[in-house]
Order: structure tokens, then C-alpha cells, then sequence
């Protein structure tokens, strides 16, 4: 026993020292940082325990800018998870040739990844003053976009562009799980009488919500994170959380960092919530998908 | 059933619309630089101009970089948390998830804070400094995804009955790690690359706010500046885009190749 003991201890030592490179790597660039700025939403600038900046989240230009991302946020994910699902459905379940599948699952991985400052050029050339369908709707169809009150600089111009990257997110996720769905599941259900409003509600509803409602959740979480797309898209113009944190960092325009940690505090919070419950609907999803 | 068909459809070409008129739209906005005809001057101006190949050979170096680094750390401890420390999985794997809990721009803004002039560590100070700190900050964005690619491509091989192999044929550690197991997860630590080189690249944010001159806060300053030369970029970076995606297809393809072989 005695003899045994140390060479317990020297094994147990090389197994943290196995894992310990990547332990440092993500303490120090991952979870330190992270603890600092939310126990510094905690503190007061002399470094006492304070729930101030958190009230102070409620005063009247931030907690718009909250409530403006959440609304952009919520908007581009369900428009992008309703017009997703369709499509999707559309690949999956409507019998369309197979070419076409690939092909607009290889497009939407493409159109899921180009985001950021270049999405944002892509959609001033569209929508923007002298973009092409603001142009042809003027010149072909006499319709002025412009003095409707339409802005792409707006909630309504951010939802759209954010749905670009969105939709294909959606497609990309929910048709492996429409591919789940077994046809057996369906011919058991039309042998038994079932009418198809009755499948769906019946079988594939239930089946489903878990990944539909988790992907709304992660684009949810994805939209309010954005940065660039919003910066490249909107300058400094449109007052959303991202763009107040930019600014924050640039050169402390809240004049408190302590009310800067709780801002990027807010955030972690709110994409933090959204993607656990996504992870835990996946989990509970994957069940149906082996 | 021909309904059934017909809203297929349907679904597909008010998509198409969509995808495809601001594509459209931003290739004739960046051909309308000469008056009154069309052109590719916007994309030859950007071509000649001497910051973009800087900003951007700058931001793929960064990203080769990151991509060497991280798969040094992720390979070795995807292996041993399989080898030795299965239990530690559950952590492990969290962890790797926390990026998509924590925004890029939170974790950066938390960098700053730590690691600036005055701070214990002052990488901010120097150029490699914050050089490193863009790398660190890249591995942290893209560890969600190449952890999993890693861990799913050693899911297809016994780890353990491997390294046995190795040992009793007299094999050391590097040997084992470099030799067995990297040939063998080549084609997730491949995917992996492919989407940490999509991300790296583009980045605006974390560069950005690093003050580094790559490629995502250049495009950044061309769309403030100038007029047909943004959507140029635009269509260059799509058409980027376009081939990191097939990569990335192509290598998941062999991958799972390889694990039916099997």
C-alpha cells in the first residue's frame, strides 16, 4: 500500500499536467477576462460592493439601447426562423430534385458566414440611397423608398439585413432535423386516419419545438452579439448595445467603467441565458435525431 | 401532393429572391464606377491599393498562426481528456462552449482591461504583444468549433488500444501525439482550420479594438471613405467565403470517408 501510493500521486500528476496547457490557456483567455468585467459590474470605481451599475443599466439611453437590440435581435430570429423553417421544409419534405438541396445547403453555409462589415456593404448597395432596388423601385415603379420613412440605418433595415445571415443558419440546423422525421411516422399516422393538420400537431410538432424553439434562441443570441455588421452598417448612428460597448471601450463614453462592465455584464447575461436553454434543447432533441 | 410540390417551390424562389438580388445589386453598384458604362475599375483600385494586400496578407498570417497554435493545444487535449481523464469531458467540453456564451467583443473588452499598460502583464505595450493577444483572441472565438471538429474525428479512432500499440512498440509521447494520433484526426483539425481561417480573417471587432492593421478594420475604413470600392470588397470576401465553405465540405466529406471505411 505504502509502495503503491506515490505511484498513484506521480500518475495523477501527469494528468493535470496533460490537461494543464489548455487549463492555463482558457483561464487566462477565457474565463479570467470574463470574471473580471462581471465582478467589476459589482464593484463601485473605490472598489466596494455596489448593485449601481446594474440600476444604472435602467437610465433612459442604455436601457434603449437594450431594448432596441432586443427588439432587432428578436425580430431578424423569429423572421429568420419562420422564413428558415419553410425553406428547409421545403428542401426536406417537398420533394424536390436533389440538386437543388446541395445546392442551397452549400449556399446557405456561405450566406451564414458572410457576415460582418461585408454583409453591411452588400446591403447599402441594395437598400442604401442609391442601392439597385431603391433605384429600380424609383425609376421603374415611381416609388420613392426613401419618402416612406424607410432607413436602412432602422430597426426595419437591421432586421433585414440581419435575417442574411440568419435564415441560412436556421436552414442549416432544422434540416437535419426535418431529415429525422421518419416516413414511417407519417404513413403510421395517415393508416391510422390521421388527417395532416393531425400529423403535424400530433407528431411532428412535439418532436420538433425542441430544435425549432432552441435555433430561435441561438439566432436570438447570434443577432445580439453582432457587432460589425451593425457598426460597418450604421457608423456610431443607431444607438444598440454592441455599438454602446464599441464606444465604451474606444474612449469610456459612459464616463464610469464600472457601468461599461455592467453593460458588457448585461450582454454575457442575456446571450448566456439564451444559449443555455438552446444547449439544453438540443440535448433533449437529439434524442429524436439517432 | 402537386400543392405539395408547388409551395416547395414557391418557398425556394421567394428565398432565391432574397439571396440573390443583393448580390446582384452589389455587383452592378461596384461596376458603376465609370460614368455612364460599366466597369471593373472599383475592383482594379482595390487591387492596387497597397494597404489592402498588406491589411490582408497581415490578417491571413494571423490566422495561419492561430490555426498552428490551436491545434498544438486542442489535439493533445482532446487526446488526454479521451486517454486518461475521461471525467474531465463534461468540463472540458463546457468550456469550449463558453465563447458562445461570452460575445467577442465582452472578451476582448475583458483583454483590455487585463492585460493593458498597466496591468500585471502589459501585452498591450508591445506589437507582438497585442499581436498575441489577437491570436489568443482568435483561438477563443473558433475553440467551439475546432474542438468539436478535433473531438469528432477522434471518435472514429481507439484512442486508447492505439497508444498501447505505439508503447509497446517502444514508441515515446511526441512520437505518439505526432506520429499516430495527428495523422489520424488530420481531417478534423482540417475543418477545424477552415472555419477558424473564415473567422480570423474577417474579424473586425477584436483587431479593431486591438488597434492591429488587419483586414476587418480595413474594410471597416474603406466603407467610411469611399463609394464603389465597398461593395467590390463585398463581392471579393463572398467569393472568399464561396471557396472556405467547399474546403470546409470537401474535408468533411473525406472525413466521413473515412469514418465508414472503418
Amino acid at each position: 500500500m505504502a509502495a503503491t501510493q506515490p505511484l498513484l500521486n506521480r500518475r495523477l500528476i501527469t494528468d493535470w499536467l496533460g490537461i494543464a496547457p489548455f487549463a492555463i490557456f482558457a483561464i487566462m483567455f477565457l474565463i479570467a477576462p470574463t470574471v473580471y468585467l462581471v465582478s467589476g459590474a459589482f464593484l463601485d470605481p473605490n472598489g466596494n460592493l455596489t448593485l449601481q451599475n446594474l440600476i444604472d443599466l435602467f437610465q433612459p439611453n442604455i436601457l434603449a439601447a437594450y431594448i432596441i437590440s432586443i427588439k432587432v435581435s428578436a425580430a431578424s430570429a423569429l423572421g429568420g426562423a419562420i422564413i428558415g423553417f419553410g425553406l428547409a421544409a421545403a428542401i426536406s419534405l417537398g420533394g424536390l430534385p436533389s440538386w437543388l438541396r446541395s445546392a442551397v445547403l452549400t449556399f446557405c453555409g456561405v450566406a451564414s458566414n458572410f457576415a460582418g462589415v461585408p454583409l453591411a456593404f452588400a446591403f447599402l448597395s441594395t437598400l442604401g440611397r442609391l442601392g439597385l432596388v431603391t433605384i429600380i423601385l424609383r425609376d421603374v415603379f415611381g416609388f420613392n423608398l426613401y419618402a416612406t420613412g424607410f432607413n436602412l440605418l432602422s430597426f426595419l433595415g437591421l432586421t433585414l439585413t440581419y435575417m442574411y445571415f440568419q435564415i441560412p443558419l436556421m436552414v442549416l440546423i432544422i434540416t437535419p432535423a426535418l431529415d429525422g422525421l421518419k416516413r414511417e411516422w407519417s404513413e403510421a399516422a395517415s393508416v391510422l386516419g390521421a388527417t395532416t393538420w393531425q400529423y403535424w400537431r400530433m407528431v411532428v410538432i412535439p418532436i420538433l419545438w425542441p430544435s425549432v424553439f432552441g435555433t430561435l434562441l441561438l439566432l436570438f443570441a447570434n443577432a445580439f452579439g453582432a457587432v460589425a455588421t451593425a457598426v460597418a452598417l450604421t457608423g456610431s448612428s443607431l444607438n444598440i448595445v454592441p455599438i454602446v460597448l464599441f464606444a465604451q471601450i474606444r474612449g469610456d463614453v459612459l464616463h464610469n467603467p464600472n457601468l461599461g462592465y455592467a453593460v458588457a455584464f448585461g450582454m454575457v447575461v442575456i446571450t448566456g441565458i439564451s444559449n443555455f436553454i438552446y444547449i439544453w434543447l438540443r440535448m433533449r432533441a437529439e434524442r429524436w435525431q439517432k | 401532393m402537386t400543392a405539395k410540390k408547388f409551395w416547395s417551390w414557391f418557398a425556394v424562389f421567394v428565398a432565391a429572391f432574397y439571396f440573390i438580388v443583393p448580390l446582384l445589386a452589389t455587383l452592378e453598384f461596384s461596376m458603376r464606377m465609370r460614368r455612364g458604362t460599366y466597369s471593373f475599375d472599383a475592383y482594379r483600385s482595390v487591387f492596387a491599393d497597397q494597404r489592402f494586400v498588406s491589411t490582408f496578407s497581415y490578417s491571413v498570417v494571423m490566422a495561419l498562426i492561430t490555426i498552428a497554435i490551436g491545434a498544438l493545444l486542442i489535439v493533445p487535449t482532446a487526446y488526454w481528456v479521451r486517454l486518461r481523464m475521461p471525467y474531465l469531458r463534461p468540463v472540458v467540453e463546457f468550456v469550449t462552449l463558453l465563447p458562445l456564451v461570452v460575445p467577442a467583443i465582452v472578451i476582448i473588452f475583458g483583454y483590455l482591461r487585463l492585460y493593458n499598460s498597466s496591468s500585471w502583464l502589459p501585452l498591450t505595450n508591445t506589437e507582438t504583444g497585442s499581436n498575441a493577444l489577437l491570436v489568443f483572441g482568435f483561438m477563443t472565438m473558433s475553440l467551439p468549433y475546432m474542438y468539436r471538429a478535433v473531438d469528432t474525428a477522434m471518435r472514429t479512432i481507439d484512442v486508447a488500444v492505439l497508444t498501447e500499440a505505439a508503447e509497446s512498440l517502444g514508441a515515446s509521447w511526441p512520437t505518439i501525439l505526432f506520429r499516430c494520433i495527428f495523422p489520424n484526426v488530420l481531417t478534423g483539425v482540417l475543418s477545424g482550420a477552415f472555419i477558424t481561417f473564415a473567422i480570423a480573417v474577417g474579424e473586425f471587432t477584436m483587431p479593431s479594438l486591438l488597434n492591429r492593421p488587419a483586414f476587418g478594420p480595413y474594410l471597416a475604413l474603406i466603407g467610411a471613405n469611399k463609394a464603389y470600392e465597398p461593395p467590390a470588397l463585398a463581392m471579393i470576401a463572398f467569393a472568399m467565403t464561396w471557396v472556405s465553405i467547399i474546403l470546409i465540405n470537401i474535408t468533411t466529406r473525406l472525413q466521413k470517408g473515412a469514418a465508414g471505411a472503418r
